[in-house]
This record gives C-alpha cells, structure tokens and sequence, in this order.
C-alpha cells in the first residue's frame, strides 16, 4: 500500500501525478521532451538508459515499463533489451551506446562517478557533447523517477501483461493521465 | 573544466539550463511549484530538504547554493549548519525531523524510505501533500546534484557568489529569468 492517499488501483507514478497534477504536469513534460524529443539518440535507445538505470536502481515499476517501451521501439530488435539489462558489455548494441551507458551506470552511483576517462572513451566512440549531456541528464531523471516511484511506495504490479500494454502506450510519448479535476 | 561546452560566466547548474532549455523548462516548472508554490512547508523548510540531500549527494555546487538561500530565507546560519552536519540537534520542528530523515531516506534510495519514518511524520502531524513533497524534492535534488556533477560543471569558490545566488532564489525563485543571464556577464567567476 502506498504511504499517502493516491487512487486505488493505478500503478507507479500515474498514481502519484493523479494526487498532485501540479507536479505530475512538468514530471511528464520532462519525460516527454527527454525521451521523445529531438534527438540524435533513438527513442529505444533512451528507453534502454531509462530501463538500465531504473534496473541498477532496483525500481521494478520503472524498470519493467520502460523495457517494455524499449522493446515495443526496437520492434523486431527487442531482444537487445533484456541482452543488456542482464549482461551490457555482451550484448550487441553499438559501442558507442555501450560507453553511454556506462556513463549512465555512473551517473546512476552519484554524479562525481563520471570521470574524464569515461567521458573521452564516448567522445571517441562518435558520442556528441549533445548526446552525452542527455544521457547524464536521462540518467539524473531515473535516480528521481525511481526514488519517486519507491519512495512513496506506488503500486508495483507483477504482472507482466500490464507492463506490454504500458510499453506500448508509453512508446507513443507520455501524456498525464486524468484526473477528478479534468474528467468533465 | 565541464565535459560538454557551456558557458563560462554561468557555473553549476545554470549553464547547463541554458545549454539545453527545451529541457530546462519542465525542470524549472517543477521546482518552482515545489519550491516556491502554495505550501504548508515554509520555503525555509523546503530549502534545508534541498540542502540536506544535496549535502549528502556531496555536490558542493547545491550544497553552498541552498544553503545561501536557506539561510538568506531564515535569516540565521545556525540551522542549516546543524541540518547537514547534526540532524538530530537541528533547531527544528519534530514533523521536520521527521521530513528530513524521509528525505535522508530517499537520497539513499526510493526503497530505504521506510514505514517506520512515515509513520513519525504522520504523528508529528504531517500531511500527505507534506509528506509527498518532500519524497519528490529530495527525489528532484537526486537528479540536480548528479547533472551538475555529472556533467563536470565549476563550482565557484568564492562565498560571494553563493551569497548574490541566495539572494536570487530568494528573490526571483526557480524560473528562467525573464531578461536570460547576459547581466552576470560582467560578474567575474571565481
């Protein structure tokens, strides 16, 4: 059960933004533009970091719905995204994206984990000053969706029918929910 | 020296919301409701959760900047010091208490807030909105500390500047300034 009085029945941070609009309306503005906004990076690609990051930081909800975006985005690819939520520097993504999420990874630990090394060995992989500031700030995002998410203690569901549906909403961008006030 | 180019005379995070301001505004947004927007928690209250979680993220850029607006709001030093450094001797209320080692719980991770702490701040009195914000700013300040950390950004030395940037989150809040940052142009960095 959550810590406070979100609705019954709805999972993860739509219940959280139903309880405070106020605050669910830039929160889903923020993933919007990060994760379906212009950019050089796929929409399944920042799906993976946002699912890599939520993975490392035990957040299931999150985890299991933005792999389930990810795999919906990769189409008949989707088998990258559980290669490398179990196993990164095995699986077949680029290197490029493979260096991203290790940036990501530290990020993930605490923003002074990042160091030059990391930051040179993507640069030389063909990331960009752009990519790599929107895989630090993806990153930083997951470390509060997660927190969030957990924090408060929202609704997790276990099955995973619910998270292939949420996936596949998800992958057409992120649109708040309604709530008592805006239901007419 | 930051890891992507940004803007020499806008050190931590202000160079980085300009770098990238389609960004930038849900983030801005959201801290200004949080922050400054209609609340039972004083903004004094706020920014010692912004300072704590900053504080013990170990980014020194948030640490001195919330700090300066913390105090600068509540016109002291003494509580914001003993909130990093000494919690439990803090000059604060016990709902506060409770709050601050809520949001102590959530810099930890979302998964170490536990019932235990829930249930203190509830009989301390407070709310639900209360305790949600608090779980979102110390959330929100999990993700500031690691961009501008991230990222590499300059973290001034001088207290004069963490004292003018005070004085503008006390003054002006979380949004983007209307007339942009060129005016801190002729204000040397140091």
């Amino acid at each position: 059960m959550a810590y406070i009085n979100v609705p019954d029945g709805v999972p993860g941070i739509r219940s959280l933004v139903m309880f405070r609009p106020e605050t669910g309306k830039p929160l889903y503005a923020l993933a919007q533009v990060l994760l379906r906004g212009e950019s050089t990076l796929s929409e399944a690609e920042r799906e993976l970091i946002a699912a890599y990051v939520s993975s490392r930081n035990d957040c299931l909800f999150c985890m299991s719905s933005h792999a389930a975006a990810s795999r919906c985005l990769y189409g008949k690819r989707e088998n990258i995204v559980d290669e490398v939520l179990k196993d990164m520097d095995h699986s077949q993504i680029s290197d490029k994206l493979k260096a991203l999420l290790r940036i990501a990874g530290k990020v993930q630990v605490l923003g002074k984990e990042v160091r030059p090394e990391d930051i040179d060995a993507a640069k030389k992989l063909g990331a960009t000053d752009r990519e790599i500031h929107d895989t630090v700030l993806i990153a930083a995002a997951f470390c509060m969706f997660n927190r969030y998410v957990d924090g408060l203690a929202s609704w997790t569901p276990t099955d995973p029918t619910m998270y292939a549906e949420m996936g596949a909403r998800m992958a057409r961008g992120y649109v708040m929910p309604n709530t008592p006030n805006t239901v007419s | 020296m930051p890891y992507i180019p940004l803007e020499a005379h806008l050190p931590g995070i202000t160079g980085l919301l300009e770098y990238r301001q389609d960004s930038a505004a849900p983030i801005r947004e959201l801290t200004q409701v949080l922050m400054r927007g209609p609340s039972t928690l004083t903004e004094g209250e706020r920014e010692l959760i912004a300072t704590l979680v900053s504080s013990r993220n170990q980014c020194s850029f948030c640490t001195a900047a919330h700090t300066a607006a913390a105090n600068v709001i509540l016109g002291e030093t003494d509580t914001s010091e003993k909130v990093k450094k000494d919690l439990p001797t803090a000059p604060v209320s016990e709902k506060m208490k409770a709050l601050l080692t809520i949001a102590s719980q959530v810099q930890q991770g979302g998964k170490n807030v536990t019932p235990e702490s829930i249930q203190w701040a509830k009989e301390e009195g407070a709310t639900d909105i209360e305790i949600h914000d608090t779980v979102l700013i110390a959330a929100l300040f999990c993700l500031y500390n690691r961009y501008v950390d991230g990222l590499a950004t300059v973290t001034p030395v001088q207290s004069d500047f963490y004292n003018n940037l005070g004085n503008r989150l006390k003054e002006h809040g979380y949004n983007r300034l209307k007339n942009g940052y060129e005016h801190l142009k002729n204000q040397p960095v140091k």
